[in-house]
């Protein structure tokens, strides 16, 4: 048998063996043969630590540079060698008080192509408009003959490459839905540009008066600018959750043929492998004990709020948190069929379902679309009507028509809320992974909570304390050589200090001994610690005693989380049904509920169960919002309406989830609630705005009054009109902070 | 308006010139850090492009050693 305190000894000092095979698979050989890697340090949060990090990292000897990235909260180190060990500058980050973990995946280094795409079109559109406008403005204050006509060829060969170039988002994104039969908000818009495009060249040709240059850049250039922003912000959530430490293992200790043990990646993993897991290693693949006791927390896989005891025969979840003793195990299923990999496939066939929902500007544009190509053509025909057959006029009014409606205000009402109300959230410690997770977030009609880890912190507290100093001082001792959770309660609910002990040891599984006073004393399992006292029959564990002396049942409870009660209550009160889905035991289900005041609860849910009732209430029409944790969460996430899930949730679950709240507090789901309320508000206002517009622009376009001068004049400021509207957004942010201090985001938070 | 043939080509020069200069920076990784950099010029340390050549030495702080 492994006792406890040997390991956390060798731990303490080198790191376990997988942590250390970890960031080493992080390393790789740069282009000049330096060993390079990158570290995900959340706890980057201001230049103080930027400087201080890079003295740090800077001063040691096989760190050739490091640089620390206040945006992405990454730190890039070069080293000497690709040989050199990174570990001991992980400890030298944990000993000035930043997590760091490696950045796994390709994708999370990888600089984002498709923003820098769309600042070269925004950079190329913009130098277009500008010039373009400088041209546009001489012809407007009354350039004539050769002049006008060379303004007008320059302005040309200056917007056809342009338009292409900067267009090409738009295009092909038009493209993509005519060829889905649908239409978007983009087919308008390309349809208008390509049109005014056209128009202007053949005018040009011609020798026309009016030319829609300027229009078609000028356009470009606000849209592009929007869906930049639009942009940036699922990147920054993206990159900010991806920041987050990984919970699940990317790979585990194995041992080989000839007994030592070597750290392989999880996909090469066959079954049948016997993999070695030391305390507070989360298990990487299903697997089935072999030797070693030890308690296990399943509380991100099952829901289950309190630690199981397990021994050589039992079956673990890939997921599940060993806590005290080492333990031996062969790998019953490879990654992919592991319960984890079922959990996710099993979210992402949720999530089909969600892919119905059609975003608000999407539903706009194919009302709006047909309306305006439907006028463009009534007004071509009855100009040809009117003016007897006058086919190019009628062209040139049908076209401008097209343009004045080309939906700039209407594009731009719903992305530029949804950035600034990203922002906003952000500052609340809120991420939003996209912009539909907003406008669902405002439809929702009920709650359901999941409970462990949610609702509760997850950490149980125990609820009683016994009257004799003896058995507290004794009890505290032992506790505080345990890393079990009902030990951390009982340490942290036992306020004497803890009396002298020896001899002590931890059975994992079991719990902890060690002799007080010369007494033999036991805290753990009721029937361990009844072996060597008598205890009350159906006592609840753990159980301190000394050997045929007096003894001690503590109960545990769990705790709420911050604010749960008056989350629960703003929710209700705001006239949403509050549910409570959880997969833990009936009373412990109930307690919660009771506390906060749930009627509604379901307990001992499956992951399939969980999916069910989600699905049986969105087919019943309800949109509720799902917030949870567990893995045994994440495909009933995908499957709501809308989700949120706290940054201690599983990866799966983090991932799944429309909303991360990074704070503690369970505030977070009201107050984004009302961010999102406000969003759809600001959202119906600026579609008026837009409407607006359009009502006043379309009957003059028609009757054939408008010049590229209106033209310019007109789109240009009802776009500045709804983004001004759209920054309001932050207004009631700062009222909102005036009244409340604002909170700090702690950083055990984000490493959680 | 002669003079209209040579001032376009130079407006239209300069353009293009400033909008290279952006296409080089975002490529450089000039934008990879706004807020960092934004910090950045509080902290850092003035580091010397070139070792002088007089007999003083520079300061040495941790961050001119590299």
């Amino acid at each position: 048998m492994v006792f406890a305190d040997e390991t956390a000894a060798d731990l303490s000092d080198a790191g376990s063996p997988l942590d250390r095979a970890q960031i080493r698979a992080g390393v790789w050989v740069g282009e000049d043969g330096r060993g390079r890697f990158i570290l995900s340090v959340p706890g980057i949060k201001c230049g103080a630590c930027v400087a201080k990090i890079e003295r740090a990292l800077n001063a040691r000897d096989e760190v050739i540079s490091a640089r620390a990235n206040l945006t992405l909260h990454q730190v890039n180190i070069v080293l000497e060698s690709p040989e050199s060990d990174p570990m001991p500058i992980v400890k030298a980050l944990a000993a000035l008080g930043y997590v760091a973990t490696p950045v796994e995946s390709e994708a999370d280094t990888a600089p984002d192509p498709t923003g820098k795409g769309l600042l070269r079109a925004i950079a190329v559109a913009g130098f277009g408009a500008m010039n373009i406008m400088l041209l546009s403005v001489g012809v407007w204050s009354g350039a004539e003959g050769q002049t006008r006509a060379t303004f007008h060829l320059v302005s040309a060969l200056i917007a056809v490459p342009v338009v292409i170039y900067a267009g090409q988002p738009f295009f092909r994104s038009a493209l993509s839905a005519l060829r889905a039969r649908q239409l978007n908000m983009d087919v308008p818009i390309a349809l208008a540009v390509a049109l005014a495009l056209a128009l202007s060249i053949f005018e040009t040709v011609q020798g026309g008066d009016h030319v829609f240059f300027d229009a078609a850049v000028t356009l470009l250039f606000f849209l592009l600018t929007g869906r930049y922003f639009d942009h940036l912000m699922r990147e920054r959530a993206r990159s900010a959750v991806s920041g987050l430490a990984k919970l699940s293992p990317r790979g585990a200790m194995v041992r080989q043929k000839h007994g030592t043990l070597a750290y392989m990646v999880l996909t090469d993993i066959a079954p049948g492998a016997i993999l070695s897991i030391a305390p507070d290693e989360r298990v990487p693949l299903d697997l089935e004990i072999l030797t070693g006791n030890s308690d296990l927390d399943r509380s991100l896989v099952t829901g289950e709020s309190m630690a199981v005891a397990i021994g050589p025969g039992d079956t673990l979840e890939a997921g599940t948190l060993n806590l005290t003793g080492v333990i031996e195990g062969r790998v019953l299923r490879s990654s992919q069929d592991s319960f984890l990999a079922q959990m996710i496939r099993m979210q992402s066939n949720a999530e089909v379902g969600r892919g119905l929902y059609v975003r608000i500007a999407d539903r706009a544009a194919r009302l709006y679309a047909p309306v305006v190509h439907l006028l463009a053509l009534i007004t071509f025909i009855g100009w040809i009507i009117a003016t007897g057959g006058d086919w190019q006029a009628s062209l040139f009014i049908a076209i401008s028509v097209l343009i004045i409606t080309c939906p700039c205000a209407l594009a731009l009402a719903v992305p530029v809320a949804h950035v600034v109300s990203a922002g906003r959230l952000m500052r609340m410690g809120v991420l939003m992974k996209d912009g539909a997770a907003i406008e669902r977030l405002a439809e929702i009609d009920g709650i359901v909570f999941d409970k462990t880890g949610t609702l509760t912190t997850g950490t149980p507290m125990i609820g009683s304390t016994p009257d004799d100093p003896v058995l507290r001082s004794g009890a505290k001792a032992l506790a505080l050589r345990s890393g079990h959770p009902a030990a951390r309660a009982i340490t942290l609910g036992v306020r004497d200090a803890p009396s002298d002990i020896a001899r002590n040891k931890e059975v994992p599984g079991f719990g902890v001994e060690g002799a007080i006073g010369g007494r033999r004393a036991r805290l753990g399992r009721a029937e361990w610690v009844g072996e060597i006292t008598d205890i009350a029959a159906g006592a609840a564990s753990p159980v301190f005693g000394f050997e045929r002396g007096p003894s001690f049942s503590f109960d545990l409870t769990e705790t709420l989380r911050e604010g749960a009660h008056d989350a629960v209550t703003d929710l209700k009160k705001a006239g949403f049904s509050v549910a409570l889905l959880s997969g833990d035991m009936e009373d412990r289900a109930q307690a919660v509920a009771m506390t906060l005041g749930i009627e509604n609860t379901h307990h001992g849910a499956t992951p399939a169960d969980k999916i069910g009732v989600l699905e049986t209430l969105r087919r019943d029409g309800h949109r509720p919002l799902m917030v949870g944790d567990g893995l045994n969460d994440a495909a009933a996430l995908a499957a709501a309406h809308v989700s949120m899930a706290p940054s201690s949730a599983c990866d799966a679950g983090r991932s799944a989830a429309d909303f991360v709240f990074l704070r503690d507090t369970l505030d977070a789901v009201p107050a984004t609630w009302k961010v999102a309320r406000d969003t759809a508000r600001i959202v119906r206002q600026n579609f008026a705005l837009a409407i607006g517009y359009n009502c006043i622009a379309i009957p003059l376009a028609v009757a054939g009054l408008v010049t590229p001068l209106i033209a310019a004049l007109a789109m240009s400021g009802s776009s500045i009109l709804v983004i001004g509207n759209a920054l309001r957004l932050n207004k009631a942010d700062a009222k909102d902070r005036n009244r409340r201090p604002a909170f700090t985001v702690k950083r055990k938070e984000l490493s959680a | 308006m002669t003079i209209l043939v040579i001032l376009i080509p130079v407006t239209l020069c300069m353009g293009v010139f400033a909008l290279a200069v952006f296409f080089w920076s975002l490529r450089n990784g000039q934008y990879e850090d706004l807020s960092g950099d934004a910090e950045r010029i509080l902290h850092d340390e003035d580091v010397p492009l070139q070792p002088s050549k007089t007999t003083r030495r520079p300061e040495m702080t941790k961050e001119t050693t590299r």
